[in-house]
């Protein structure tokens, strides 16, 4: 049908890619959530003046683009502190703030969305700020917070194709490296576009349909 | 003149005009009472169009309505309508509020159209709040500044659904007042309302709607002194 | 202490450069919000209009552009348009690019202000003999703008980050364009990339400052 010089070869180089790609996101989408979740909630019990550092901290890594990031990561790294990290090591470091500065957002939002009113009737039945935090806030906050993290985690998938300027063979890269050797740049782009989309789109319907349900209760 | 024609309209299954004759002419006030549902707003947002109908035809001045030929838009700069809700432009001052259309759609200058403004908001109490913004007014302001600027259209024809009653109390007086000015000023209305002692003071005819029918329809003091439909009366008493 | 001497002298030097990089970022940036607001808008018209076929094309832009990483949109703009013969230069696939993405993420915003607005406001303008065209223009359109301010103002950071990705289609004019330039001369990786990276603070603080300042003139009710 398709009158190509693809090789099985390619398909596999190509799916590697893919995999590189979901994998530096996973592990960057895990990371990032947990300390998410632990700088969102200091943030709400500090409150918004005593938690300026940290707010001011992770503003950083929503102002600065995301190439900057992972080249001053490196270059911080190996000239710098002359530790030999490898590629994938940086790009899960930095890739794993970059989700927690905007997780930690989100988190503090959905904590913020559930009334003091419930939390006081949790306190006032005796239950402490754990367990309070763990019966009743979490529960409450990640109904508010799922679909936004959901944006943010497929976020973080498209923003992964940058990870190849510290030398990370993600889809997109294997993608550009078999169109320069092959010159089919338009019908290589298409497969390496349908990977992201069929694994975006349906996951962003998911949570557009979450938080439509979510906001009828 | 408005004529309503034996007009059906359903809402999915639910009927909700079964056939209603009405005539207004030129100069008339008709109020129209009745319980909710009954059907009474349902039959102003079909006089301009805003809704369709099933069967029937309604004419104004002589222009169906509803005939695919019409053009709507003209038709509605003769039929000026006040709803419940005054849908005040929030992001415009109460001037340009009123101006808007007549700039627009009359295609008039900016000072033609602001001296218009200005006058139909002073003769409804509002002239000094032409550069407020509506977020700022109380709700009998809006619903005022809702009738100016129906009324900037120099329209022959105003039709108001239940313009009180989504105010409090002690604001109602002030729209009612209005309207009872437009009345005597001879402007030709329907009214859509509760408001009972309006209704007898103000009215030419008054028309008593009952789940979808006009059940009777008379001048004031004969409905309000003498009603001869059953469901008039049983209506009557329950608001008494 | 680090086994490594900073010399930032030597790269502040090259600090005129790199701000002029900068207005080279904000050209492309601006350039690509407004045209960027202007297809949204079409696109959202698109996507209330009566016809199948338009209202497909608009949502397959809009999925396209937010389903997508905006990298693999400035590629298509550049590689996969010259596949028809097409060469656009660096900086037209970046805007090009950038403007794609801009647009589909506005018309999603665009769409969820517009849920905002009650449908009524159309109806009191169509009861005034507005069509429903100028209804849009003058009654809905300015509110949705304003609903949408703060959306808008964080695509503008967006889209400022987002032109760091020129040099992946050969763009040495932007701010990062020019930074990685300057690397490969003097290889003071870090110390010039953490200058880009204030510049690059710098500027989104004064874009989200302005627009917050800009937001309190503009919409005083």
């Amino acid at each position: 049908m398709f009158d190509t010089a693809l090789t099985s070869a390619d398909l596999i180089f190509l799916a590697k890619g893919a995999g590189m790609t979901i994998f530096v996101t996973a592990i960057s989408v895990t990371i990032g959530t947990a300390l998410g979740i632990l700088f969102g909630v200091i943030r709400v019990q500090l409150g918004a003046v005593l938690a300026t550092p940290l707010t001011f901290f992770l503003d950083i890594f929503r102002s600065v683009p995301l190439l900057i990031q992972l080249v001053l990561a490196n270059a911080f790294m190996g000239m710098v502190l002359r530790l030999q990290l490898s590629g994938f090591t940086i790009a899960c470091m930095v890739l794993s703030l970059y989700t927690a500065a905007y997780c930690t957002e989100i988190v503090r939002s959905g904590i913020d969305a559930v009334p003091a009113t419930t939390r006081r009737a949790a306190r006032s039945l005796g239950m402490s700020w754990l367990q309070d935090m763990r019966y009743i806030v979490m529960p409450l906050a990640t109904r508010v917070a799922l679909p936004s993290w959901i944006g943010l985690a497929l976020g973080v998938m498209k923003d992964s194709a940058l990870v190849y300027v510290v030398q990370v063979t993600e889809l997109l890269k294997s993608t550009q490296i078999l169109i320069t050797r092959l010159q089919e740049p338009l019908f290589l782009l298409m497969i390496c576009g349908a990977f992201y989309f069929l694994i975006s789109f349906p996951l962003a319907r998911f949570g557009g349909y979450l938080e439509k349900r979510w906001s009828n209760d | 003149m408005i004529e309503i024609q034996n007009v059906h309209k359903s809402f999915g299954p639910l009927e909700v005009l079964k056939g209603i004759d009405l005539t207004v002419q030129r100069g008339e006030v008709v109020t129209i009472i009745g319980g909710s549902g009954s059907g009474k707003s349902t039959l102003l947002t079909c006089i301009n169009g805003l809704e369709p109908i099933d069967s029937g035809k309604i004419l104004v001045d002589g222009v169906e309505v509803h005939a695919k030929s019409t053009n709507l838009n003209k038709l509605r700069q003769k039929i000026g309508i006040v709803f419940q809700q005054w849908n005040a432009f929030p992001h415009l001052t109460v001037l340009e509020n009123v101006t808007l259309a007549p700039r627009k759609v009359l295609g008039l200058g900016k000072a033609e159209a602001e001296a218009i403004a200005e006058k139909q908001l002073k003769h409804v109490g509002l002239g000094e709040k032409l550069t407020t913004y509506p977020g700022r007014l109380s709700g009998g302001q809006q619903q005022r500044m809702a009738i100016a600027r129906a009324l900037a259209m120099s329209p022959d024809y105003m039709l108001f659904d239940e313009v009180t009653s989504a105010l409090d109390p002690q604001l109602v007086g002030e729209v009612l007042e209005t309207l009872k000015m437009l009345a005597e000023e001879g402007m030709t209305m329907i009214c859509v309302t509760h408001e009972m002692a309006f209704a007898r003071d103000v009215s030419d005819r008054v028309a008593y709607f009952h789940k979808g029918i006009m059940a009777e329809i008379g001048a004031p003091d004969q409905i309000f002194g003498n009603p001869q439909h059953p469901e008039t009366q049983k209506f009557l008493a329950s608001v008494r | 202490m680090f086994g490594y001497t900073f010399q930032w002298d030597q790269a502040l030097a090259r600090l005129p450069k790199m701000l002029d990089g900068a207005v080279v970022t904000m050209e492309v940036a601006v350039l690509s919000m407004l045209i960027g607001i202007a297809f949204a808008i079409l696109l959202t018209l698109l996507r209330l209009s009566g016809s199948r076929p338009l209202r497909a094309v608009a949502t397959s832009w809009v999925e396209i552009a937010r389903n997508t990483p905006a990298l693999f949109q400035i590629y298509m703009a550049h590689f996969g348009i010259a596949t028809f013969g097409i060469h656009l230069s660096p900086f037209v696939s970046l805007l090009i690019g950038i403007t794609f993405n801009n647009a589909g993420y506005l018309a999603e915003n665009f769409r969820g202000a517009l849920k905002a607005i009650p449908h009524t406001q159309t109806r009191a303008g169509r009861s005034l003999g507005m069509s429903q065209l100028q209804a849009f223009r003058y009654i809905i359109l300015p509110q949705m703008l304003r609903i949408s301010f703060l959306p808008m103002t964080n695509q503008m950071v967006w889209a400022v980050l987002m032109t760091s990705l020129g040099v992946t289609v050969g763009m040495n004019t932007d701010l990062y364009g020019v930074t990685q330039d300057l690397n490969a001369l003097t290889f003071r990786t870090f110390e010039l990339f953490a200058i880009a990276a204030v510049i690059f603070y710098v500027i989104t603080k004064i874009i989200t400052l302005g627009a917050r300042l800009i937001a309190a003139r503009l919409f005083r009710y």
